[in-house]
């Protein structure tokens, strides 16, 4: 077996004293793997993916990715999906490649360029002057045309019309290379389901409440994991 | 366009039931290369695991044999091929019949109604 890609160990966070988002959070995550980490709003799903980017430092608790300790070296392994846009509003697309291509050694500007191409973005655009749908599309391509071990998409689909999200399912489902992991956070889980390999259900308070290998739901539970998350996450009236 | 699944079976067998279904309307002949994991994958929009899964259980069944590295392709066996037919088209019509049951319809209405139903064409 080789290492797993991601290993969380008993992470703790608290944005505010008393009221902590995880308490002791561990997570371990294979190679090759597609995995969706779903959870209602606010049981500290972005605040894992930026502990695990390095955005924000866990009060307790180790990462560990690629097998080594979280680093500043991390950073070159994962390629992160923020759930709100940073790119600079005045660049233009074409810009946009050039500032990855510069940032990134793992960068393919060939794959940016085919997949932008593909979804008929123009790259002299402005960023500032395209769709809030557009701009998210614009993200996820400079994400997924790096060459990176982790993947960490925090609600990649949310914010576009569904025959974009087919597109960038069936982008992610292309480019992903065999040795690297993909984590997706999303609400839209009817839409990632047949994507994922295995789900973690996070329930408020940052524990792993479900986990296991997407299809075997349909067979064990006679049901979709979107079913089983309704079921599972249901607000009694 | 991904693939559309029911949620009460498994993806891996879905997909098998509708590679299987191509196969035998000929989409792929006997003997033709079948693309690739990753070519099916995204164009169903699963996972490509899930749709490795569902090719090996093709091979269980002996509709696919991989030869190598040079890929997977349809079996040249057509005795396999014609049996699976069989299989699929008893499968569609037990389901028929199933349902004509739940409905109450007697043989007799079946059969008038099949016998009907071929002398129109």
């Amino acid at each position: 077996m080789s290492t797993p890609i991601l290993v969380c160990t008993n992470l703790h966070k608290s944005y505010r004293k008393d009221v902590p988002v995880l308490k002791g959070f561990h997570w371990e995550v294979p190679r090759g793997r597609i995995v969706g980490l779903l959870g209602p709003n606010g049981c500290g799903k972005s605040t894992l993916i930026k502990i695990i980017s390095g955005l924000l430092a866990p009060d307790d608790g180790t990462v560990a990715i690629d097998g080594e300790l979280r680093s500043e070296r991390s950073n070159a392994v994962i390629s992160y999906l923020p759930e709100r846009t940073y790119i600079n509003a005045w660049m233009k697309v074409e810009e946009l490649i050039r500032y990855f291509a510069d940032f990134y050694a793992d960068f393919d500007e060939n794959v940016a360029r085919k997949m932008l191409s593909e979804l008929n973005i123009d790259v002299s655009a402005k960023l500032k002057t395209l769709s809030k749908g557009t701009k998210e599309k614009v993200q996820l391509v400079m994400v997924m045309a790096r060459k990176a071990k982790l993947y960490l998409l925090d609600e990649p689909i949310a914010g576009v019309d569904p025959a974009a999200r087919d597109y960038i399912i069936s982008t992610i489902i292309g480019n992903y290379n065999p040795e690297a992991a993909v984590i997706i956070t999303t609400h839209l889980i009817h839409d990632v389901e047949p994507m994922l390999d295995e789900f973690a259900f996070m329930a408020p308070g940052g524990k792993i409440l479900l986990s296991g290998v997407a299809d075997d739901v349909r067979a064990e539970q006679g049901k979709s994991l979107d079913e089983l998350f309704r079921e599972v996450f249901k607000y009694v009236p | 366009m991904p693939w559309q699944f029911n949620s009460r079976e498994a993806v891996y067998l879905q997909i098998a039931n509708r590679l299987r279904g191509r196969i035998l309307a000929g989409e792929y002949p006997p003997d033709s290369q079948i693309p690739s994991v990753r070519q099916l994958a995204t164009e169903a929009a699963v996972n490509p695991n899930t749709m490795q899964k569902a090719l090996l259980y093709l091979e269980e069944e002996g509709i696919l044999a991989a030869k190598g590295t040079l890929g997977r392709f349809v079996t040249s066996d057509t005795e396999i091929l014609e049996k699976a037919k069989t299989a699929l088209k008893e499968q569609a019509m037990r389901d028929w019949l199933a349902q004509a049951k739940s409905l109450g319809i007697t043989k007799e209405e079946l059969i008038a109604f099949i016998t009907k139903e071929a002398e129109r064409k």
